[in-house]
């Protein structure tokens, strides 16, 4: 069965009205009372706004039906399987929704008293992300992953210096890192240096040995790697970063392959984040919200984001604060109302899925790469080791030999009914792959993504120039990057290509 | 473990590890040291997996555990609680939308970056500003970006941040910064206007060193800033940046940051179709001027027009090169995951309002807030700690301690403003807080006053 997008000419927003009719789509409510009462409005002249806004003037009908179009040419994981590796888009469970109900309505300075129940949950969360992490304490105040990485760095930071070792200006990345950890370091002001993987695609230990010494702040990591393979050597990697003072950090993102098989506190990390829109299953709404945890073990618990959950004679408070804490990442205490559905995410799943969420996925993998082995042309590193949560494949042969790119099956997969893998990652694979299925998708599901993988490989070698007019059962044909982002014609909002239009603007300069 | 309703390969693992060639699946982890694994079940959630219908007893359990209050709370400090159209979580339920990514792949997410494009374009006409980014997380998180930004462009570091901003997102800020050496430096207010005081502004500017100029428009205490241009025109003359904070909802009302030329506008969608939600996920709105060198160093992600091969119009992600999937340590930001689908909340709510319903809300939030300031001055010895004038928040002087008023409002289930120190707090009204409503608040702060008097 190949799903089918829909093909709407939908018009922007600001061009649906063009009769000229004055519509609003919902009322104010207005108390005519107090309006008698409050007769006139002292606002400064000089700060009041002449015109009102240009939006648009359209009923409740007409926005309904916009929204909806466009959302029948949107894919999300509930229209089919979204394989993108390291992003972890697995099914989200609909009983989440109803979570939401402990958080909605309740503002966050309201009284503590008046939110237990919103407490008490976060409290559990705490304790049970500790447990999972092999961490001592966590902190929920991130609002996504990467800002947990971003506090794990400022905690690094701030340790250091609280130890009075300032001179520690590098922070070490796995080659195979995500973008999001070198970003981070860099926010947190410190020198990036790479550390090259080997031909096995695992950390060459003798590099790193080399590159370690007394400058070293910590070492970011991922295990598994983002090549799904586990690092093997990870309890002489903590060694050798520790022996120089140094903070061993785990980035998260790829933990669903290992969920509940082995923790980061067990391997020698002293720091982790969790994205909870991976591996605990918040759905990620187009790019977000998502929510994140920043746990922390031994010293290190001093320093995480504050304020975190406490129980203080059978009450929970608000008020624990870490004594060197980093301060506060977000302004309140995190995207509560996603923990919310990963506390249910778990209940659901109890001790005994969260055991199997790492199995089955590492399982779904190791089938798909087991179903597409006699396929040539899709390549692999180091092929006789299992993989963890996501495979990658290069697909360097058909761009060779056919001038087929990634980008080309990406495109030729979205003809086929399916979402594509992520392309053109980790950088140090050429014409990269990389699928990660999760342990929400039936084998049936796998055999149907190989089947449509293996058809393309095919395609690629029969008849390269009609793959490379994919996609095209998609809403729209290959998009034009340059146009988009020439600085003659980049347009980011309608507000530009109506001044545009007038003549009111030209280049981006 | 044989079945499970999100696992649904359990009962063909054996099938699934004949295909791969191996006999169990702990064969799968040989690479894990053994001394590391964990034998054991972790200590999370209850003892098993719970039904779904178990799950709900205890989604109820926690509901009740907190108080249902009787009115909105009165409470603001940087988000408020406004009624929110049922179109809203309505399309944002839609699965397509919900449950998708970020879209690397823009023609197989057609809808998704139309959509986003529409919040950049609508909340661009708002702000009177060229280019909005698909958001950030919150308003203190755009706030600290936008700093950062400002560092990264002139490479100058102290920012200048008034006393009357909020204290949260200076907070926020104050982590942020801390790798990069960026100094605050506090501008005064005026204790009588509870405006920004130009004359400390003036003097803490003449500094060659300033990067950024912060200013809230309303302020912390819900105050107009009246000399909002003078303070823009001060950043131009210092070679720094300026930064507005705005409440978008105001801005049905005030002259946006675009009409003064602000280089940077940040602030909250949170007031434009958003729940409380405990303060997360909130929306952290962010915007610059059309202008190359500010577009350049914006973080976040941006929707673009562009056409397809056969001419047609289409929506990508453009200049992707700043991103940190590209630039790595030289990215703009480290931000991959923004709050995309709380962007298409304010952009459906937007255009649910539209141009006329964007000023009527601000007025009746203007009316309602006025009237309740007037019925609480009107009690006996209780007055308005600011002399001008302000929008959805404003903060009341008492003559007894704020703490036995609180105390009171939370005996009647009625959740108060912010206390600020012992005698004033901070009061936030806006259009679901209806007459009655407000009467109560008052007649309750009033009896604890004259309940003390007497006593």
């Amino acid at each position: 069965m190949v799903w089918r997008q829909a093909k709407w000419d939908e018009p922007l927003i600001f061009e649906l009205n063009n009769s000229g009719a004055t519509r609003q789509g919902f009322l104010i409510n207005k108390d005519d009372e107090i309006r008698s009462e409050i007769k006139e409005m002292k606002i400064p002249k000089n700060l009041l706004r002449e015109t009102g806004p240009d939006l648009p003037s359209l009923s409740e009908l007409e926005i309904v039906r916009h929204f909806v179009r466009l959302s029948q040419m949107s894919f999300g994981v509930d229209n089919g399987i979204m394989p993108l590796g390291s992003c972890t888009m697995k099914y989200n469970p609909k009983i989440e929704e109803k979570a939401t109900a402990i958080t909605e309505s309740h503002h966050p300075l309201e009284d503590e008293d008046n939110v237990q129940g919103i407490l008490e949950m976060i409290y559990e969360l705490q304790n049970w992300f500790s447990e999972i992490t092999g961490m001592d304490e966590c902190s929920l105040q991130v609002p996504a992953g990467s800002a947990g990485e971003f506090a794990g760095v400022l905690m690094i930071k701030k340790y250091h210096e609280e130890h009075n070792r300032n001179y520690k200006d590098t922070m070490l990345v796995a080659d195979t890192a995500h973008g999001t950890n070198p970003a981070s370091a860099a926010m947190a002001g410190y020198k990036v240096i790479y550390v090259k993987s080997n031909g096995e695609g695992l950390i060459d230990m003798d590099i790193l040995r080399e590159i370690v010494n007394d400058k070293t702040a910590g070492f970011m990591l991922t295990n598994p790697n983002t090549l799904g393979l586990f690092e093997e050597n990870i309890l002489e990697i903590s060694k050798i970063i520790h022996s120089a003072n140094a903070i061993l950090y785990y980035d998260g993102a790829n933990l669903n392959g290992v969920l509940g098989i082995v923790r980061p506190g067990d391997m020698g990390f002293d720091i982790v984040h969790l994205n909870l829109h991976k591996t605990f299953a918040v759905p990620h709404g187009g790019g977000g919200p998502g929510a994140g945890a920043i746990c922390a073990k031994g010293e290190l618990v001093n320093y995480l984001p504050y304020p975190m959950v406490e129980k203080v004679n059978g009450k929970y408070k608000l008020s624990k604060i870490p004594k060197n804490s980093i301060g506060k990442i977000a302004t309140f205490y995190g995207n509560v109302g996603n923990l919310a559905r990963s506390f249910v995410y778990l209940l659901g799943l109890g001790p005994q899925g969260v055991q199997m969420v790492g199995k089955m996925s590492t399982l779904a993998t190791n089938y798909l790469i087991a179903k597409l082995r006699d396929v040539k042309e899709l390549e692999l590193i180091a092929p006789n080791r299992h993989r963890k949560h996501e495979v990658v494949f290069s697909v360097k042969q058909l761009m060779e030999n056919y001038g087929v790119s990634a980008n080309d099956v990406a495109k030729a997969l979205l003809d086929s009914g399916f979402y594509a893998p992520t392309i053109y990652f980790p950088p140090i694979v050429e014409e990269a792959l990389m699928i990660e299925p999760t342990e929400t998708e039936t084998k049936e599901t796998l055999d149907m993504f190989a089947e449509a993988l293996k058809k393309i490989v095919e395609n690629a070698k029969r008849n390269p120039e009609q793959l490379l007019k994919s996609p095209t059962n998609t809403s729209v044909s290959r998009l034009d990057q340059a146009y988009a982002n020439h600085p003659s014609t980049i347009t980011p909002t309608y507000r530009v290509l109506r001044l545009r239009r007038l003549g009111k603007i030209n280049y981006l300069k | 473990m044989y079945k499970h309703p999100w696992l649904p390969n359990l009962d063909l693992i054996d099938e699934m590890l004949k295909e791969i060639g191996v006999k169990s699946l702990d064969e799968l982890f040989n690479d894990i040291p053994a001394e590391i694994k964990i034998n054991k079940l972790l200590n999370v959630a209850k003892t098993k997996p719970l039904s779904e219908y178990e799950i709900e007893k205890e989604i109820n359990e926690k509901v009740k555990k907190n108080v249902e209050l009787e009115a909105p709370p009165f409470i603001g400090a940087g988000i408020c609680p406004h009624y929110i159209p049922n179109v809203v979580k309505f399309i944002i339920s839609r699965s397509e939308f919900y449950t998708s990514y970020t879209p690397y792949q823009p023609e197989i997410s057609q809808g998704l970056l139309q959509a986003l494009f529409e919040y950049q374009s609508l909340m661009a006409e708002l702000l009177e500003m060229d280019v909005v980014n698909a958001s950030m997380y919150d308003w203190g998180s755009a706030l600290a970006e936008a700093v950062l930004m400002a560092n990264r462009i002139n490479g100058k570091r102290t920012v200048l941040v008034p006393e009357n901003a909020n204290p949260f997102h200076k907070e926020v800020l104050r982590t942020w910064i801390q790798g990069k050496g960026i100094k605050i430096e506090e501008v005064k207010y005026d204790k009588n206007s509870g405006e920004v005081d130009i004359e400390d502004l003036d003097k803490k500017s003449n500094n060659d060193d300033i990067s950024a100029i912060y200013i809230q428009q309303p302020n912390f205490f819900g105050i107009f800033e009246s000399n909002i241009e003078h303070i823009i025109d001060t950043a131009k003359h210092k070679r720094a940046l300026s930064i507005v904070g705005v409440n978008p909802l105001s801005l049905g009302l005030i002259k946006p940051p675009g009409s003064y030329e602000a280089d940077i506008a940040v602030g909250d969608g949170q007031e434009l179709g958003l729940p409380l939600n405990f303060g997360g996920p909130l929306m952290g709105l962010f915007a610059v001027r059309w202008d190359m060198s500010l577009v350049r160093q914006m973080p976040g992600r941006i929707v673009g027009i562009t056409k397809d091969v056969n001419d047609k119009t289409g929506f990508t992600l453009i200049l992707q090169t700043r991103e940190q999937f590209i630039k790595r340590e030289k990215a703009t930001s480290n931000i991959t995951t923004n709050e995309a689908l709380l962007a298409i909340a304010n952009a459906i709510y937007l255009s649910l309002l539209g141009k006329e319903g964007i000023r009527e809300l601000a007025e009746e939030i203007y009316f309602r807030s006025h009237y309740a300031s007037k019925k609480l001055t009107e009690i006996d010895n209780v007055s308005m700690a600011f002399r001008s004038d302000f929008f959805e928040e404003f903060v009341i002087k008492f003559p007894i301690e704020y703490d036995k008023i609180s105390n009171k409002l939370k005996e009647r289930r009625l959740q108060g403003g912010l206390k600020l120190s012992d005698y004033t707090s901070l009061f936030c009204v806006t259009e679901v807080h209806d007459k009655k409503s407000i009467d109560l608040l008052v007649s309750t702060i009033q009896e604890v006053i004259n309940g003390v008097e007497a006593s």
